[in-house]
């Protein structure tokens, strides 16, 4: 229990200076640190899959991240905080959170889940199904309807990535007339 | 209780890293602390004190009720593989937008219109 | 990335490259066999798979890499990996209801078990594995001409 108030704590100075600081690269790294404290709190709570697959798709958000901020002049974050703009945004936060620790009482406690559905998930996914993980017994087979709007999902992200960035147009290299992309 | 205050601290930061930045990298990384928040706010919904991973084991036998919820796991492992395609492709926006105005600063594309 | 003087980084890196990058491969194709059995799963295979070929993208620069896996290539992956989830699905016909699990299911803890979720799990991972190279190869690659113009 204490290695997770630690480990929040971590995460949240570790948000606090990624938004603040003025280098781009420096705050692209602290996220890294963000990402990496949520993998160790998945593994204190005992979810082992959720925390290989955090550590891994984090790498890979940092390269992409790191692709955008190093090549361009890293000249930070630019002068003339508008303040009035950003007391308005923290009165909204302070609302929102006094609003939800009267909501968080609502919740079970920390530790008792009410597990209504897992229950039955747990009591006979193995013969069921025959997996020995019942994560992926209820990934790949009482709920795959999700994993297949997953796939889907992924799959239009990835052709919208290929449709931002391909070139419409390409500009005149030494004097050979560009050829025009739809 | 006092967790769920600080998984919800760590998503208002979040929060105020979309709304009072100007440097569209700056929103990128709030989206992202955004969505590590909710993703830890699942996982720690899902947790049985004293539990146990919710794999079963050939050697010894382990009672079932003494295993932690499965079910919000597996929708976060979902949510985090598209957490990381929605970021790819802020990223990709953010790039060509640079491309063409030269500047991460959204208050200075305002103003160059056309 | 020192893409100006010579292609890729320096010696160090690229021997330690050379012995890492096949267990790197060997490491992700486990979790994805192993899904049922062990934690790890389609997704989390697929992404490291798909970081064993980044790792030769950025060591070795980006013609070594597309001689190991060429562009064409990547997309046909792609499109197989959801192609075969989607027959997987449709196949469930055949037994009475879509996505019904109606291969046999053997005896737990062996790798022959649990009747559909190791194919799913394989049509998941290469799926996300190729789809994640591609994006990343776009986003690299077709930002470097824009840069040297």
């Amino acid at each position: 229990m204490l290695a997770i108030y630690i480990l929040l704590i971590i995460m949240i100075i570790g948000a606090i200076i990624a938004i603040e600081v003025e280098d781009l690269l420096s705050s692209v790294v602290t996220v890294g640190a963000v990402g990496l404290g949520l993998s160790l709190v998945c593994l204190v709570l005992k979810a082992p899959d959720v925390a290989i697959t955090q550590f891994v798709v984090e790498i890979i958000a940092l390269i992409i991240l790191m692709r955008a901020t190093v090549s361009k002049d890293v000249h930070g974050s630019t002068i003339g905080r508008r303040l009035l703009g950003s007391m308005v945004v923290v009165g909204f936060i302070a609302v929102f959170l006094l609003v939800a620790m009267k909501s968080i009482e609502e919740l079970p406690a920390f530790g008792e889940p009410t597990m209504r559905i897992s229950g039955e998930y747990l009591a006979s996914g193995m013969s069921k199904t025959g997996a020995a993980n019942m994560v992926s017994a209820i990934l790949l087979d009482f709920r795959a309807y999700d994993t297949l709007g997953e796939a889907t999902v992924l799959f239009t992200a990835v052709i919208g990535v290929l449709a931002v960035v391909r070139r419409i147009g390409r500009k005149e290299k030494h004097g050979i007339p560009g050829r025009e992309d739809e | 209780m006092a967790l769920y205050l600080l998984c919800l601290v760590l998503f208002s930061v979040g929060v105020y890293g979309i709304l009072a930045r100007r440097n569209m990298i700056k929103i990128i990384i709030g989206v992202i602390v955004v969505e590590y928040a909710v993703n830890l706010f699942f996982i720690l919904v899902a947790y049985k004190k004293d539990g146990r991973s919710p794999i079963f084991s050939p050697d010894a036998d382990i009672p079932v009720q003494s295993m932690v919820d499965p079910l919000p796991q597996a929708l976060v492992l979902t949510a985090i593989v598209i957490g990381l395609a929605t970021t790819a492709l802020m990223v990709a926006i953010a790039m060509r937008i640079y491309e063409k105005y030269g500047t991460f600063d959204i208050a200075e594309i305002r103003e160059l219109r056309g | 990335m020192s893409k100006e003087r010579e292609k890729g980084m320096s010696l160090i890196v690229k021997t330690i490259t050379r012995l890492t990058v096949g267990l790197i491969l060997l490491y992700g194709v486990y979790i994805v066999l192993h899904g049922h059995v062990s934690p790890g799963g389609g997704f989390a295979g697929g992404v490291i798979i798909a970081l064993s070929f980044v790792h030769l993208m950025l060591a070795f620069g980006k013609e070594v890499a597309f001689r190991k896996l060429a562009e064409p290539v990547v997309s046909f992956f792609e499109s197989l990996g959801a192609t075969l989830f989607l027959s997987i699905a449709l196949l469930g016909f055949w037994g009475g209801s879509f996505l019904l699990n109606f291969l046999p299911k053997g005896e737990s803890f062996k790798l022959f078990s649990a009747g559909i979720i190791p194919l799913c799990n394989v049509a998941i991972c290469l799926k996300v594995g190729a789809g994640l190279f591609a994006a990343f190869v776009a986003l690299v690659l077709l930002k470097l001409d824009v840069e040297k113009e």
